[in-house]
């Protein structure tokens, strides 16, 4: 497969930056904050997001989806890092999407799928417990009670875990934390008997929660995937959020550098502008290499995802390494090439430094991921 | 069958029974490649026999016009020889400046006079050619070259040096930029001449390297005498009188994507972690010298993001986005990273690799390997030069 946008693609990704220029720029995300927004997104606008077909692009048409593939999801993902939008897209559409596809039975597919679609229902995926990413760490106890589980244990990091109305939550059935085998995933309410939770108000202005479970009962149809074997069926789903991350991030890193180079064409010192000094037009086109380097791995990470979905892993961890290190170096160079005004509030530029330090380290930052590749190939 | 298949079974049958048993080892590597020219000695019988089956084929050069020596193959045909030759382990028949460089800048700016007269001796591997750019003066800021090239009605005489040209001592003919209009502005008074290398006045002194290797040399003209015409209607000059600029311009471009195309030599081999797994060993399941491993890593992603990189711009060119400026970033990106790669093999090399001479490093292979890479981010325009050329024309920056 050719590693550039089909016409279509292509299509989708104008459309997208029509509208999010239009509708959700950064100053709507600046709003969210300053109004200390309890939804920490727009309803309105995911409903009209829904309508664009945004919120089932990874749902099968026969669910009310687009079935666009995971180019088509990074496509967005990708537009929403450039204009910063908050929205319940990731959690919702491309690991809630994802994991219902892939790993649930038909009753959960048919039952959530055109719900996803429709922007009913928000989903959340909870799996980290500790203040680094590791699914095999998962401690979260799921004790055997009658015909079902109970469910106890601390999540943290859960990108949209306030709001949601379903939550889809790993736990340990078996083993001891460390180990991949005896994780299970299961789909509970989040209104469920002995849930409690704490929104988190974190750098990025974006939502995230730490979620307390004390015996929250599950049935056996709440199990999404096979018992105590759920740890392969995650990874799948934790790498199409990784790849989608990556898109956005590279989305970011693209915005930032722009706002950055176009700055640097304007600001005039000693008489000239900055941006005919070597000193910077070096760093420049430095970043500007680095952000061609991760452009590419994040396409080829959505492109296989959709090719050869199981075996994805090494190349999302590619896309999220790469993408999370030149986005961090995208952010930095920016703040330091506007100088102080980059430190202000008042200045954009900020808010996507906030925004690629959270996602960055969300499902596994650049040593997590580097760590990982190492191991694949033997070292 | 389609038209391509059915070349491919000709392909096929045809390398079967022309390609020699000695010629598919699959030896890459510099001391196998086959130059060609007049001073040329052949390694054995097999690799002049390759060398004659493939030039008379036209393949030597495939995708080349017919009538000028080459195959006349499209992309897809060429790409079919290619990928028909590595399945046998074939050795590449022919390698020259004259195939990579002057060939291309023949066919984009030269007459058909020219083309007809220089290209099919390239092809047969007959004349081997250099490349006359640099001059002591005149490295990174190439285009204020001094060598000067006078009109003296019915020849040129050139007076003047070169530096860094690749194998002068061994080729037969030049391809020089030399200045034929002293009063003009300094891209605008150059001209791009071809010169024999037996002319009287020309001269070449080997430099000798770092590494120990003397690929290079110093090229001397002194009071040389360049016929108007190197045959009937066949100019010396290639291109527009005083226009050479817009030739050479053309053939750094081309040189750029060439050295990047090779991804910087990172396709080939082992891998960084697998060389350092069995030079350094594993503990606990992971390489021994954390550190290392972690740098190891690092470089990893960025060789793999390069290379999906560099097939991401051919298929946006193929899609109708020309490359354009995008191969300074190419070969900016490749070569600092093959420089950061040559490091680390040499890190993980420890003293064993640090050993000059003697069976065990083959001589310091490595070591003169590493040495070596220390030029890919200066020949050819250097890094920062093509950090000035992104700033310029991709990011379109104010000029200084």
């Amino acid at each position: 497969m050719a590693l550039v946008l089909t016409e279509e693609q292509e299509m989708l990704r104008d459309s997208a930056r029509g509208f999010l220029d239009e509708k959700a720029p950064v100053a709507a995300l600046r709003k969210l904050r300053d109004t200390n927004d309890e939804t920490g997104f727009s309803r309105d606008l995911w409903k009209e997001m829904a309508e664009m077909g945004w919120a089932g692009i990874l749902v099968e048409e026969e669910f009310g989806g687009a079935d666009f593939g995971f180019v088509g999801a990074g496509v967005i993902a990708e537009e929403m890092g450039r204009s910063l939008t908050a929205s319940p897209f990731l959690s919702t559409s491309v690991l809630a999407a994802t994991a219902l596809r892939k790993i649930a039975g038909d009753a959960h597919r048919q039952e959530y799928l055109p719900k996803i679609a429709g922007g009913e229902l928000i989903f959340a995926l909870a799996v980290d417990e500790t203040r680094k990413h590791g699914p095999a760490k998962t401690a979260m106890k799921a004790e055997k009670s009658g015909n079902g589980f109970k469910l106890s244990g601390d999540k943290t990091f859960v990108a949209d875990g306030h709001v949601a109305d379903k939550i889809i939550v790993a736990a340990r059935s078996a083993g001891a934390p460390g180990e991949q085998d005896g994780l299970t995933l299961f789909l509970v309410d989040a209104q469920a008997k002995g849930i409690s939770c704490e929104r988190t108000q974190m750098v990025d202005s974006r939502n995230a929660a730490r979620l307390n479970f004390d015996g929250v009962e599950a049935t056996g149809d709440d199990v999404i995937g096979e018992v105590d074997g759920g740890y392969m069926a995650l990874e799948g789903v934790l790498n199409a959020g990784r790849a989608g991350l990556a898109a956005e991030m590279s989305g970011s890193a693209q915005q930032a550098f722009k706002i950055t180079a176009d700055y640097l064409k304007e600001r005039k010192q000693f008489g000239a502008e900055i941006g005919s000094f070597q000193a910077l037009q070096h760093r420049a086109a430095h970043l500007y290499s680095e952000i061609e380097l991760a452009k590419s791995a994040v396409l080829k990470a959505l492109q296989d995802l959709d090719a050869f979905y199981g075996m994805a892993g090494p190349i999302c961890s590619l896309a999220k390494a790469k993408a999370g290190e030149v986005a961090k170096l995208a952010s930095q160079e920016a703040i330091q090439m506007h100088g102080g005004i980059g430190m202000t509030d008042e200045y954009d530029i900020g808010f996507y430094m906030k925004r690629i330090r959270v996602a960055q380290e969300m499902f596994g930052d650049p040593a997590f991921h580097a760590d990982r590749l190492a191991q694949m190939r033997g070292y | 069958m389609s038209n391509l298949e059915a070349f491919r079974a000709e392909v096929k049958s045809w390398l079967e029974e022309n390609c020699p048993e000695e010629m598919r080892d699959g030896a890459g590597g510099e001391e196998n490649i086959c130059w060609g020219g007049r001073n040329w000695t052949f390694q054995s019988e097999a690799q002049k026999i390759w060398l004659d089956r493939m030039a008379a084929k036209g393949w030597s050069v495939p995708a080349w016009p017919k009538e000028y020596g080459g195959g006349g193959l499209s992309k897809e045909e060429v790409k079919v020889l290619k990928a028909e030759m590595r399945a046998i382990g074939a050795r590449s028949p022919l390698e020259s400046f004259g195939i990579w460089m002057l060939g291309p800048a023949l066919l984009k700016y030269g007459t058909h006079e020219q083309k007809l007269h220089f290209l099919p001796p390239i092809t047969r591997g007959e004349i081997r050619w250099c490349q006359g750019y640099s001059e002591p003066n005149a490295g990174s800021d190439l285009a204020s070259l001094q060598c000067k090239c006078e009109d003296k009605g019915d020849h040129w005489l050139v007076n003047g040096q070169k530096i860094w040209t690749s194998y002068a001592d061994e080729s037969d003919w030049i391809f020089v930029l030399v200045r034929t209009d002293p009063k003009a502005t300094k891209h605008n008074g150059i001209s791009f001449i071809l010169i024999d290398m037996a002319a009287a006045g020309v001269s070449t002194k080997p430099i000798k390297l770092i590494s120990g290797k003397s690929p290079f040399c110093e090229t001397f003209f002194d009071d040389v005498k360049v016929p108007k015409e190197h045959g009937a209607d066949v100019n010396a000059v290639v291109g527009d009188l005083n226009r050479g600029w817009d030739v050479a311009k053309y053939l750094l471009t081309h040189e750029r994507e060439m050295i990047s195309a090779g991804g910087g030599g990172l396709l080939g081999g082992r891998g960084l972690g697998e060389v350092a797994v069995s030079e350094i060993g594993l503990e606990h399941g992971k390489l021994a010298d954390p550190m290392l491993r972690s740098k190891i890593a690092q470089a990893e992603i960025d060789g793999w993001a390069f290379l999906l990189t560099l097939e991401r711009m051919k298929d946006e060119a193929k899609a109708g986005h020309g490359v354009g400026a995008n191969s300074s970033m190419l070969k900016y990106y490749g070569t600092e990273f093959n420089k950061r790669r040559y490091e680390l093999m040499m890190d993980t090399g420890g003293s064993d690799e640090l050993e000059w001479e003697g069976e065990r490093t083959r001589d310091g292979k490595l070591a003169k390997g590493w040495l070596r890479t220390k030029a890919n981010s200066i020949e050819g325009g250097t890094s920062e030069v093509q950090l000035n050329i992104i700033a310029k024309r991709i990011l379109a920056l104010p000029g200084a």
